[in-house]
């Protein structure tokens, strides 16, 4: 059952001048219920961007300029800010890269997730107490009781993480957004957190939006896979057939770029270049600069094309004859 | 075999907490007795996650921090009893590049002045041939040679990177040592300079003492490893030896926490419990014994500290490495 649809979705920053730029531009996917979509990209795709305007927090001076966001069939472009509010963190629940940054240092960790309780529920302080003790258990926090008083500097980053996974589930969240969760973790840790969130998704029957930059922790994980590039998605599968058989020349450099721990040693085969900053970006196919297929027909933009009924590429060889 | 270029032994590095209104806490054991070996023209991988000491290893190894105790020696000579004079000199043939080069870079200084400094500070040629030599060296980096006359702000982190290398090799030097060279590039533009440092050991026949955390780069670049954890090497040998068949308990999970892109690749994951205690307090005994899984893990292995010993083709520092876990 699809819970979020978003369809077309455009965002628009000041330019130079008086130009504007688009840094996403056209986004469109939907998210099933208990299931994981990954948005993958390099830095400046518009990953992180399409993940913050969706919950309508796109930093000034960038405003949503087009498109459809529907949660459960109500759209969110048109809702108040505080009818937004109530599903940013209620509906809708965030973890970011950066816990130490996303946690207010001053307060312990007990009283954050207890505030989140409260902020959606009307619960009595102790009450709220009770369940952030129960969260911190869920969550995997090894001695939950004695870390509800703790602050967030005494806590190592995985167990940051999961206060903050704690807190985006106080209120029972049917989404959860996963902006490159575990990037700041040691592999071993991220192995804890990938694993943990994995879990909550199987008891809760909750769908996540996990946005990573590394095909390896969303091989395995995701159900389905959309790639971006300079602010559209360039390619979207299900997971094994991204994998098994990539369809779009950027998608293909990516898994010829990364480093793997199988398979033969020696040279890499990067992507020639540099990802364009929006601006720079051209107007046909914009991987044509870096393409090592391009012909005469990147000169215009492609549409997505079907490749298979799920799989889809933005490259004009995938254009059926 | 002819002697290692670059040869560590038991390098140990403490960082003390002292304070006016605090007592003497006990010191943080960063680096805690490690030895190793760089041959000439090739690169040792030094892996390990955040707190594990391998970035004070390299940083001790060049004298950007004092050692507490221990010796590196480079071509025989002990790089941690020289003066300041003659360290300096010694610094021509033992470089490093950092994970940040916009941090490394002075971002008040030209591209081209970065790049030629060290030439200066080591008398090397004149300032006409300096010249020459900075166009050569961004050529050879795969930067146009007009950029010598940008600042750094005006170059992406790859370009960065490349201007960091290119500084490096100004002096022609025998061994650099890279600390998480790649590790805030992008996958497109890390596999360039994982490219570029290949070409550049195998044109100049440089060494290389190659930090960081991810297993499948230093896979990529490295012809031995050393896996450290809790400021002790646990397992070091040929690369392939080690990675497609750790022994170490510790190796083992690290290996099967690598996220795998070719999913019918993935090991069975093995999520250790718990995070890495601290090297202020580290436990007694093996320092992995808390978090070990192995299935004879016992007494021993809390009280009586294993330490590296040749177990095939490897050196492990596990009571239990020569049964399967």
């Amino acid at each position: 059952m699809t819970l979020l649809a978003v369809q077309d979705l455009r965002v628009a920053f000041p330019g130079p001048g008086s130009t504007v730029t688009h840094p996403v531009d056209g986004v469109s996917f939907t998210l099933e219920r208990g299931k994981t979509l990954a948005l993958v990209g390099e830095s400046g795709c518009g990953k992180s961007l399409t993940s913050l305007a969706l919950l309508r927090l796109v930093p000034e001076p960038g405003r949503i300029a087009g498109g459809s966001i529907r949660l459960d069939g109500e759209e969110l472009t048109s809702l108040t800010e505080r009818d937004m509010r109530a599903i940013r963190g209620g509906r809708i629940g965030m973890v970011f890269q950066d816990p130490m940054t996303s946690l207010n240092p001053v307060l312990r960790a007990g009283d954050q997730i207890a505030e989140a309780v409260r902020a959606h529920k009307a619960v009595s302080r102790a009450a709220a107490r009770d369940r952030a003790l129960a969260l911190l258990t869920e969550v995997g926090i090894p001695d939950p009781a004695r870390r509800l008083d703790e602050y967030p500097h005494q806590l190592s980053g995985g167990m940051r993480q999961r206060v903050m996974i704690a807190i985006a589930l106080a209120a029972e969240p049917a989404i959860l957004i996963a902006d490159e969760p575990t990037t700041a973790l040691d592999v071993t840790v991220q192995a804890q957190i990938l694993e943990l969130l994995e879990r909550l998704q199987a008891e809760r029957q909750m769908a996540i939006l996990l946005i990573s930059h590394d095909l390896g922790v969303v091989a395995g994980r995701a159900d389905h896979v959309s790639v971006m590039y300079a602010g559209q998605v360039i390619e979207s599968a299900p997971t094994e057939q991204l994998f098994a058989a990539p369809a779009h020349p950027y998608t293909q450099g990516l898994f010829a770029s990364v480093p793997s721990m199988t398979g033969p040693r020696g040279r890499l085969t990067p992507i020639r270049g540099n990802v364009p900053s929006p601006g720079a970006w051209p107007t046909g196919c914009r991987f044509a600069p870096r393409c090592p297929e391009r012909f005469e027909r990147c000169d215009a933009m492609p549409p997505l094309f079907p490749v298979s009924p799920e799989h889809a590429s933005r490259c004009w060889l995938s254009e059926l004859p | 075999m002819s002697p290692p270029l670059l040869e560590v032994r038991d390098l140990v590095k403490h960082y003390h907490a002292r304070g006016f209104f605090r007592p003497a806490a006990p010191p943080v054991r960063a680096v805690d007795g490690v030895s190793f070996a760089v041959q000439k023209g090739e690169t040792l991988g030094l892996v390990g996650e955040s707190g594990c000491g391998k970035t004070s290893v390299g940083r001790t190894v060049i004298r950007l921090q004092e050692p507490t105790s221990g010796s590196a020696l480079l071509d025989g000579v002990n790089l941690f009893t020289l003066g300041p004079e003659a360290l300096r000199a010694m610094r021509r043939r033992i470089q490093m590049i950092f994970q940040d080069p916009y941090g490394s870079l002075n971002p008040r200084m030209r591209v081209g002045d970065a790049i030629s400094e060290g030439m200066e500070i080591h008398g090397l040629g004149t300032a006409p041939e300096r010249k020459a030599r900075v166009t050569a060296l961004l050529e050879e980096v795969g930067l146009d040679p007009a950029y010598a006359r940008r600042f750094p702000h005006e170059f992406s982190g790859g370009q960065r990177q490349r201007i960091g290398i290119a500084r490096a090799l100004a002096v022609e030097p025998e061994i650099i040592i890279c600390d998480e060279p790649v590790s805030a590039l992008d996958v497109s533009v890390q596999a360039q300079v994982l490219n570029l440092l290949a070409d550049l050991q195998r044109k100049r026949g440089l060494a290389f003492l190659f930090i960081a955390h991810d297993l499948a780069v230093v896979r990529q670049v490295a012809h031995a490893v050393a896996v450290m954890y809790l400021g002790r090497i646990v397992e070091t040998g040929p690369v392939d030896e080690v990675l497609s068949n750790p022994r170490h308990p510790y190796t083992i999970a690290l290996r099967s926490a690598v996220p795998e892109p070719r999913p019918e690749q993935q090991p069975g994951r093995i999520v250790l419990a718990g995070d890495p205690p601290s090297p202020a307090n580290p436990p007694s005994g093996c320092p992995f014994h808390t978090r070990c899984f192995h299935r004879l893990r016992d007494a021993r292995c809390r009280t009586e500290r294993p330490e590296l010993r040749q177990v095939g083709g490897v050196r492990v520092a596990c009571h239990y490495a020569e049964m399967k876990p």
